[in-house]
């Protein structure tokens, strides 16, 4: 290894970290502009209702009100409404059905929290003081809150592009084969659940400023955006703003998106047009009671899902239906989600040689629903993961042994639907995770709890997801309105440090750290002359962003092909120099040497050279040394690993409290392992606060009654466990560094891994999400009631 | 808006600024001083991102009147480093405590507190001292090791 | 948050006359309630005065056989008080299991019975230990002080000076957080004086606190878990909510009854 104290694989400190840890992070919030103006939205408080009237007058003669638009002024500016960015056909192969999204209300709200009107004032507090005196008057409608019922005939209609509220009745696999593979079954195992609604809630809410320069007729946004890129794209070319080369979009520090910030959002996209309207610079930061009203929630699925096994216990199919509820309106990339990420991962990491699965989508009075954090992955993990695991209870078969049976046990392996997995040891990581958890000894750890009146139960996850979503032709093919490869530019400044300008964005990943550790062991150059730039749409050309666990396989692989190119270029300047030909060029450690002679020039010397321009002509070399590539990988990469949860749980008030927690992931190459397992841990406390804290609840009139931390079970320190982490790492074929991703995992392979545990305890199949104390303790009488019963 | 003098110490410097009637502590560091540290995250008091130090005690600055503070010492993390990183930086860093870094401001000022006031605390002592403060990225599990290894370190020097 | 006047008292005395003069105005001592609502907009105060700074209102002490704790004493001040925790070890770990760090150092024990928030973990203690509310104009006896959600026999322009607390041999209160804001979901508190025993519940009844009759009987004959053990709450008059429904928190009376018996029992 060259550098190995700070190259692939060690676990340096973060070099964004010293900015964090003084309290000198740049957020949206921290940047404030000359003029500034404040936004505030008028909001619906119904969940669904015709507007009548908007009456501004009052609110206009309110002090310091600077101005009040609605959706009028942007139908009048031709700002156009939000989209939705990936096309799904029905089974019929009709498209589906797309609501308008506007920015600002068109007549009709949707959903409580709907955008109705922004004030824009002086100060904050004046902009709230006006913003109460916008009189709306609504004709209220039947909400449609409840989605299993949200098709039913008379509920109501939310777009009139889809009567009964149907987004799209997609599905996938082959389902004749299906059929016939449970004609053979010995055994079926059903289910029937629910993924819970979740909200996202990154610590720093959203947040946007639009700023407009007259003089250059030019906006620029600042927005807590995980992909700026992308966000300037659909505000251009879509939503009509202003054309890209007339935008700018800075993405700066975020705090925190797991996915609620790819999306382009109502409030953005009017801050920066409002701008040029006002014409002052307008911030909005939303509350925390508007984050949870209008940010993109998550999940929300009812699924009855059925497998087929054989007299060995070996699963012939899986057959699966699901609702997925996609809110009021189409976020920017809902439908892919219940979709392409999802049903494509129903064949688990099990060689299953038949599956169908039916989706359908449906609109209802609720916030829209998107992607967070694993997005499908952990939707189809449940439902694999719970399927297996009450076959194995059903059959009476060790649940560990029954995945070791029917594990995919030589690659590459073309599943049923869609996905063909290239690299992998899924046996392997389940005997490790054994191991490390100790499940030798769980016989006595369970003996001993209940001794002291305990129930003690033990889970496993064997989950798997499919990342750095490409290659961007087969992603088209599927219905996806842009490319997802990855572009880097390698900028060598004439003494010898390094920008990396990525398309990557990084809100908490450690981008600056890892991008750096992959070029400074390439070049041999000490990590502190290196810095990631990211985030500016007017410094990084074009880029995809972050999500989907991406950045490392996609973005950092851009960086390879680019610091390719810079060494081709570097080894033609140095052979220049040292008067040499260009194949007896060396390169290692940060040195071009010549081969057999004792001529050496050092990376920082060459890249002088390269800009001096003195030692070569013009005809024969261009001057300078930087690099740009864009990266299209050939396949998704599919990271994959074994969970394995430990609970006791404590029947008199039932608190279930995580004992242990044993994870062994292959997420292929490992940048760096401190890093990697922040990310794990940050997944797993997701995971774990899905399967047993956080719960969304709309009442029936579409009031989100989970609106703030007092109501809606954010994990805290005390709720989670410490974690037992090991790698088995495969590298992935598909792309140069071999790596994986790791951002997903967790979150991915927690929930079901909680509820295997808890059922095991109880010995009981039927406990939802989130299992609450009153959840388990409602299993608990009812095991109690049907075993005095026998 | 009446205005009224606060008369303060910010991280060992004396501060006056007027705050207008009602604003409150977040707030009046934020845009009234230009300490940009505290963050937003909830303005009800249960995520902890804004916590400060008022006179060796943590306090919620989107629940503190900016008034309240005259005449008394007011730390934020932007003035923790004092002329070198505080060991407690320094562990956030070495135990990568930190990953999207909003929280991380308020949990260095509740780890702060604790230390200063139980030099050696137990592992449940440091899950107590942060769980006012939420961080959705860590899964807190590093900023308990940060904290656990800043003590020690201080009973082995 | 809505325009209002603020005033910082420096004396009880003068607070009291604000309270009286300026046209609807409310107290403001920790501030973690009332904040909250106000920054919502579900409050409007058109005057805030401040405690604060009234040094007369804070402290601690042990007068004959009763703690007395001014109301402007903070929870972690209440917790960590050696006095509190050598003379009823119990009120100090309420005080100690209250919110978050953050909350005790600013939470006052004034502010929190002033509130009567029916999850708030002091009503219960106050109720069981058959505490006395001392306000500027006279003195309320727990049990009449609390009428209901939020509702307290504080009249127009009274405000909670101290609070006496009567030392019981016995006294723990045990709670059940509601898992998302920390607040009890259902809190016992179990206090026996002599041959008296009085059991109070906070965080389930739809009136706020009440006593636990049964239990304070069987408690009565044998101070022991056993006693607590066979009884079984009604969930008649109990708050059911997302959070868990009346069977549930009629349950959790039971067993956290129970717990307090435990702790108050335990050496």
């Amino acid at each position: 290894m060259t550098t190995p104290a700070t190259g692939v694989g060690a676990p340096i400190r973060r070099k964004e970290d010293h900015r964090f840890i003084t309290g000198k992070g740049n957020y949206t919030d921290d940047i404030n502009r000359p003029g500034q103006t404040y936004a505030v939205f008028v909001r619906s408080p119904h969940a669904h209702a015709k507007i009548r009237k908007i009456d501004a007058a009052a609110a206009r003669a309110m002090p310091g009100v600077v101005g009040i638009l609605t959706g009028a002024d942007l139908a009048a500016d031709k700002v156009g409404g939000l989209i939705c960015g990936w096309m799904i056909h029905n089974k019929d192969g009709s498209p589906m059905s797309a609501g308008a999204h506007p920015a600002l209300a068109d007549g009709k709200v949707r959903y409580v929290g709907d955008h109705v009107a922004v004030v824009i004032a002086e100060s904050l507090a004046e902009a709230r003081d006006a913003a109460e005196k916008v009189a709306v008057d609504y004709e209220v409608l039947p909400a449609v809150v409840d989605l299993a019922s949200a098709t039913a005939k008379g509920v109501g209609t939310i777009h009139d592009v889809a009567p009964n509220n149907v987004v799209f009745d997609w599905h996938l696999g082959d389902k004749a084969a299906t059929e016939a593979a449970f004609k053979k079954a010995r055994h079926i195992t059903r289910i029937t659940l629910a993924n819970n609604r979740l909200v996202p809630n990154a610590m720093e809410p959203r947040a946007a400023l639009g700023d407009y320069d007259a003089g250059e007729d030019s906006f620029t946004l600042y927005t807590t955006s995980q992909n700026p890129h992308v966000a300037r794209l659909i505000l251009s070319a879509f939503i009509g703003i202003a054309p890209e080369h007339k935008l700018r979009v800075i993405a700066p520090d975020v705090g925190g998106g797991f996915g609620s910030k790819i999306y382009v959002y109502a409030e953005e996209t009017v801050c920066v047009w409002a701008a040029k309207r006002v014409g002052r610079p307008v911030k909005w930061v939303a509350d925390r009671t508007e984050e949870f009203l209008a940010v993109a929630h998550g999940r929300d699925h009812l699924t009855h899902a059925e497998m087929a096994v054989d007299e060995e216990g070996k699963i012939l199919a899986i057959r699966v239906k699901t609702r997925a509820n996609l809110g009021a309106y189409l976020s920017t990339f809902a439908s892919a989600v219940p979709t392409y990420l999802y049903a494509p991962l129903l064949s688990g990491q099990y060689d299953i040689p038949a599956i169908y699965a039916e989706v359908e989508t449906v609109y209802t009075n609720t916030a829209p629903v998107d992607a967070y954090r694993g997005a499908g992955r952990p939707e189809a993990t449940f439902v694999v993961e719970r399927l297996v695991e009450v076959a194995a209870r059903e059959m009476g078969q060790d649940p560990a042994k029954f995945r070791l049976k029917n594990f995919v046990k030589k690659w590459p392996h073309q599943t049923p639907v869609i996905m063909m997995y290239d690299a992998g040891d899924y046996a392997g990581s389940m005997r490790q995770a054994q191991k490390l958890a100790d499940v030798a000894g769980f016989g006595k750890r369970k003996r001993d709890s209940a001794r002291n009146g305990k129930l003690r139960g033990l889970g496993y996850s064997a989950y798997i997801e499919a990342c750095g979503i490409a290659p961007s032709s087969a992603v088209g093919s599927l219905g996806a309105g842009v490319g997802l490869w990855e572009s880097a530019e390698v900028r060598v400044n004439p003494t010898g440090n390094v920008e990396v300008l990525t398309g990557s964005h990084s809100h908490g990943q450690g981008h600056e750290t890892t991008f750096a550790q992959l070029v400074a062991g390439r070049l041999g150059i000490p990590i502190e002359q290196v810095s990631i730039v990211h985030g500016d749409t007017d410094k990084v050309q074009f880029g995809m962003g972050t999500y989907g666990s991406r950045s490392g396989a996609v973005g950092m692989s851009a960086i390879v092909k680019a610091l390719d190119k810079v060494e081709a270029k570097a080894r033609k300047v140095a052979a220049l120099c040292m008067e040499a030909a260009e194949g007896d060029i060396d390169f290692k450690d940060g040195k071009f040497t010549v081969k057999g002679t004792d001529k050496s020039m050092a990376f920082g010397e060459v890249a002088l050279q390269a800009y001096i321009a003195h030692k070569f002509t013009g005809q024969q070399l261009e001057p300078g040394l930087k690099e740009g590539a864009f990266f299209d990988p050939t396949n998704f990469t599919f990271p994959a690993g074994v969970h394995i949860c430990e609970v006791e749980i404590d029947p008199e008030t039932g608190v279930t409290k995580i004992e242990k927690w044993t994870a062994v992931d292959d997420f292929g190459t490992v940048i760096n392992p401190m890093i990697v397992e922040g990310q794990v841990h940050g997944g797993i406390a997701q995971g774990v606060g899905q399967a047993l804290h956080e719960g969304t609840v709309y009442d029936k009139n579409g009031q989100l009654l989970t609106a703030s931390f007092m109501d809606y079970g954010m994990p805290r320190a005390d709720d989670l466990p410490s974690y037992s982490l090991g790698f088995n790492g495969t590298a992935a074929p598909s792309n140069p560094l071999g790596i994986k991703g790791c951002g997903e995992a967790g979150a991915i392979a927690a929930p079901p891994a909680v509820i295997n545990a808890i059922t095991d305890a109880l010995g009981h199949e039927e406990i939802a999400m989130p299992a609450t104390p009153q959840a388990v303790w409602l299993a608990v009488q009812k095991m109690a009631k049907s075993i005095a019963a026998e | 808006m009446a205005k009224k003098p606060v008369t303060f110490t910010l991280n060992g410097s004396d501060r006056a600024a007027f705050a207008e009637e009602g604003l409150n502590l977040l707030e009046f560091l934020r845009r009234g001083i230009g300490d940009l540290s505290p963050k937003y995250g909830c303005g009800q008091g249960a995520c902890g991102a804004c916590t400060v130090i008022i006179d060796g005690e943590t306090h919620l600055a989107c629940l503190t009147m900016a008034d309240a503070v005259h005449g008394r010492k007011v730390e934020t993390a932007s003035g923790l480093a004092n002329g070198k990183v505080h060991p407690l930086q320094e562990a956030f860093m070495e135990y990568f405590a930190a990953q999207c870094g909003y929280c991380t401001p308020g949990m260095l000022m509740s780890a702060k507190v604790l230390l200063d006031r139980n030099p050696s605390p137990t592992r449940a002592d440091v899950i107590e001292a942060i769980s006012g403060n939420l961080c959705r990225c860590t899964g807190y599990e590093p900023i308990i090791d940060a904290i656990l290894a800043t003590a020690n370190m201080r009973a082995r020097a | 948050m809505y325009e209002f006047k603020y005033h910082r008292a420096t004396s009880a005395r003068q607070a009291a006359n604000l309270l009286v003069k300026a046209d609807d105005a409310k107290l403001l001592a920790g501030g973690h309630t009332l904040l909250p609502t106000m920054k919502q907009r579900l409050a409007s105060p058109a005057n805030i005065i401040d405690l604060g700074k009234v040094a007369e209102l804070k402290g601690i002490e042990i007068k004959g056989k009763t703690i007395v704790i001014g109301a402007m004493t903070t929870h972690a001040e209440v917790a960590n008080s050696a006095a509190v925790q050598a003379h009823l070890p119990g009120l100090a770990a309420l005080a100690e299991g209250i919110g978050d760090p953050q909350v005790r150092h600013k939470g006052t024990i004034g502010g929190s019975v002033a509130n009567n928030d029916p999850s708030a973990d002091y009503p219960a203690g106050l109720v069981a230990l058959g505490a006395t509310i001392v306000t500027n104009k006279r003195k309320i006896a727990a049990d009449d002080f609390f009428q209901g959600m939020f509702a307290t026999a504080l009249g127009e322009g009274e405000m909670i000076v101290k609070i006496i607390f009567p030392i019981a041999s016995r006294f723990a209160y045990a709670k059940f957080p509601n898992p998302a804001s920390r607040y009890a979901l259902v809190g016992v508190a179990v206090a026996r004086k002599g041959a008296s025993v009085r059991v109070a519940v906070t965080g389930a009844g739809e009136n706020g606190v009440f006593r636990w009759a049964d239990a304070e009987k069987a408690l009565g004959a044998k101070f022991s878990a056993k006693s607590v053990e066979a009884l079984k709450a009604s969930a008649k008059g109990l708050n059911g909510d997302m959070h868990a429904s009346a069977d549930y928190r009629a349950h959790l009376i039971g067993v956290m009854a129970k717990r307090a018996v435990m702790a108050a029992t335990a050496k």
